[in-house]
């Protein structure tokens, strides 16, 4: 139970970072990089950090509905003329909600006391039903449409694919989950800060998707894992054999990183298929 | 099933990459779009198929101006294509491909999967066991679960005729569909074509073979520097000396 209490931070941010990897995935998932999501984020996290503050006796469960909505709309406006826009150009022209959204709300203090609402079993729910909706996406029509999309835009549009209805779905559904992230992340760290929610984040998420593997749903929850536990087990590990905390720890962290990217081109969830073939190669 | 071509031209600044092209495709019609390179002829399928706009003249399907219209809605309204430098999706299997080419009729929305309803779960069977049937057609069964970026070039092209079967579209655009195949693979070709048109449905396609050409088309239509310079039955065609002069040659 010590054990469990230790550890519940560190699995309440595999959680949360599991679902901001998954924001990340769903844009990619049909070819498009948004780097708007630490802006979905912070819209959230804002949108839950206010109705609890000033709105009491909301159940929780509309809270976080409303951080999730909120971005959501948001989203719309902003991908109307970007979608149109092909690629990598979506990602340097959603750059900027990343940057824009935050005076407003106690400005650079942001907001601070904020209930601590979130379980470890909500993050896990939150992020059961998020990994639930994108695996649905397997198989039907839709899904079809978005790697269609991700592999050839040209050719899915003369095969009648109405690519920026698809492309806008997920950019609404990237923003819906980002947000669920940020108000789950601001009733479970008690407050809420423009600075937590710099566009670097962004790169993160898309790193720990990369890791985990963009080819499976839930592939970028395993990068989340991976790389939020990582380097605890490293600074464990440091300890324990006397080693100074700092450059060394962030070295091994790097270059375990970098191994993955180098030797496992289709994420750590492609390393399961390699064993086997590495078996059969050997029998 | 009517395609009809007015006065369509495209210029890409000075340079008129289809002139003034003038030509209609019938019900059941193989129509062939022969010329030398750079006449212009993928530049029209671009522009039947929506991916560029004409500069001039009009595009109709049935009676309907599709001309401006986006792609998916021109495919929605029956056109499928293939391409001349193939365009699969390479990461997708051989019969993954055929499944996005039933993008059109598949109609089941995505929340009865997220409902996980047994008639979603039908209708995803149904998509794949057409599909398998489509690559049947194009004798690519054995290949259904190879990734198309691992098929050999002729074995592509026949995927991507299927995936633009797939669609079940009242006229099919080829570009050079039998390129890089050998005379055994294009023999099957030119059968699936017939047979295409048997159904209904017209083909109009691009193709340098000319042999192939002659004997597979009901007509012909000639490009040259963009525009028409003939058209007609195979016959009328290789007997008009300004098609021998630019595109056949003596002793065709």
């Amino acid at each position: 139970m010590d054990l469990f209490l230790a550890y519940q931070s560190l699995l309440a941010f595999v959680g949360i970072n599991g679902l901001l990897a998954l924001s990340v995935y769903a844009t990619l998932s049909c070819g498009q990089l948004s780097l708007a999501n630490a802006g979905f984020m912070a819209i959230g996290a804002y949108t839950g950090a206010l109705i609890t503050l000033h709105a009491k006796g909301v159940p929780f469960v509309a809270v976080l509905a409303a951080s999730a909505l909120a971005p959501a709309i948001v989203a719309v406006p902003l991908g109307l003329p970007v979608l149109r826009l092909r690629g990598v150009f979506l990602a340097i022209a959603t750059v900027r909600l990343a940057f824009v959204n935050w005076d407003y709300t106690n400005g650079a203090m942001g907001l601070v006391a904020i209930p601590q609402r979130t379980k470890l079993w909500t993050i896990a729910l939150s992020l059961a039903l998020t990994l639930f909706v994108l695996g649905r996406l397997r198989g039907s029509r839709t899904g079809y449409a978005l790697e269609a999309i991700r592999e050839d835009e040209t050719a899915a549009r003369t095969m009648g694919i109405y690519t920026t209805g698809h492309k806008m779905a997920m950019l609404v559904l990237g923003a819906a989950i980002a947000g669920l992230a940020g108000g789950l992340e601001a009733h479970f760290t008690f407050m809420v800060a423009p600075g937590t929610y710099r566009f670097e984040r962004v790169v993160e998420w898309l790193v720990q998707a990369v890791v985990g593997g963009t080819a499976a749903f839930y592939g970028p929850v395993v990068g989340a894992a991976f790389l939020t536990v990582l380097p605890e087990v490293l600074r464990e590990a440091g300890a324990r054999l006397g080693l100074a905390p700092g450059p060394f720890r962030l070295f091994l962290n790097g270059a375990i990183l970098l191994a993955v990217i180098l030797y496992l081109p289709n994420g750590l969830v492609s390393l399961p298929a390699r064993f086997r073939r590495r078996a059969a190669g050997l029998a | 099933m009517t395609l009809a071509l007015a006065g369509v031209s495209r210029a890409f600044g000075g340079v008129r990459a289809v002139d003034d092209a003038t030509f209609t495709v019938g019900d059941g019609e193989v129509h062939g779009l022969i010329g030398p390179n750079g006449a212009g002829k993928t530049t029209l399928l671009n522009l039947i198929s929506g991916l560029l706009r004409p500069t001039a003249g009009k595009i109709e399907l049935d009676g309907r101006r599709i001309d401006g219209l986006p792609p998916n809605r021109i495919a929605a309204l029956g056109v499928a294509r293939t391409y001349q430098n193939i365009r699969l999706f390479g990461g997708l299997s051989a019969v993954d491909n055929v499944v996005v080419g039933e993008h059109l009729h598949r109609h089941a929305p995505f929340w009865r999967h997220l409902l996980l309803l047994p008639s979603a779960r039908a209708e995803e069977r149904t998509a794949r066991t057409e599909a398998d049937a489509e690559l049947a057609r194009v004798g690519m069964r054995e290949r259904a679960s190879t990734r198309a970026f691992n098929l050999s070039y002729g074995e592509q092209r026949r995927v991507e005729i299927a995936r633009a079967l797939a669609a079940h579209p009242k006229l099919v655009l080829l570009d050079e569909p039998t390129a890089g195949m050998n005379p055994n693979e294009a023999a099957a070709v030119a059968r699936l074509v017939r047979d295409v048109t048997k159904q209904g449905r017209a083909v109009l396609l691009i193709e340098h073979n000319v042999r192939l050409v002659m004997q597979l088309c009901d007509r012909i239509t000639v490009l040259n520097f963009g525009k028409v310079i003939a058209k007609g039955t195979p016959t009328e065609v290789g007997k008009d000396p300004t098609v021998i002069a630019a595109y056949l040659g003596e002793g065709a």
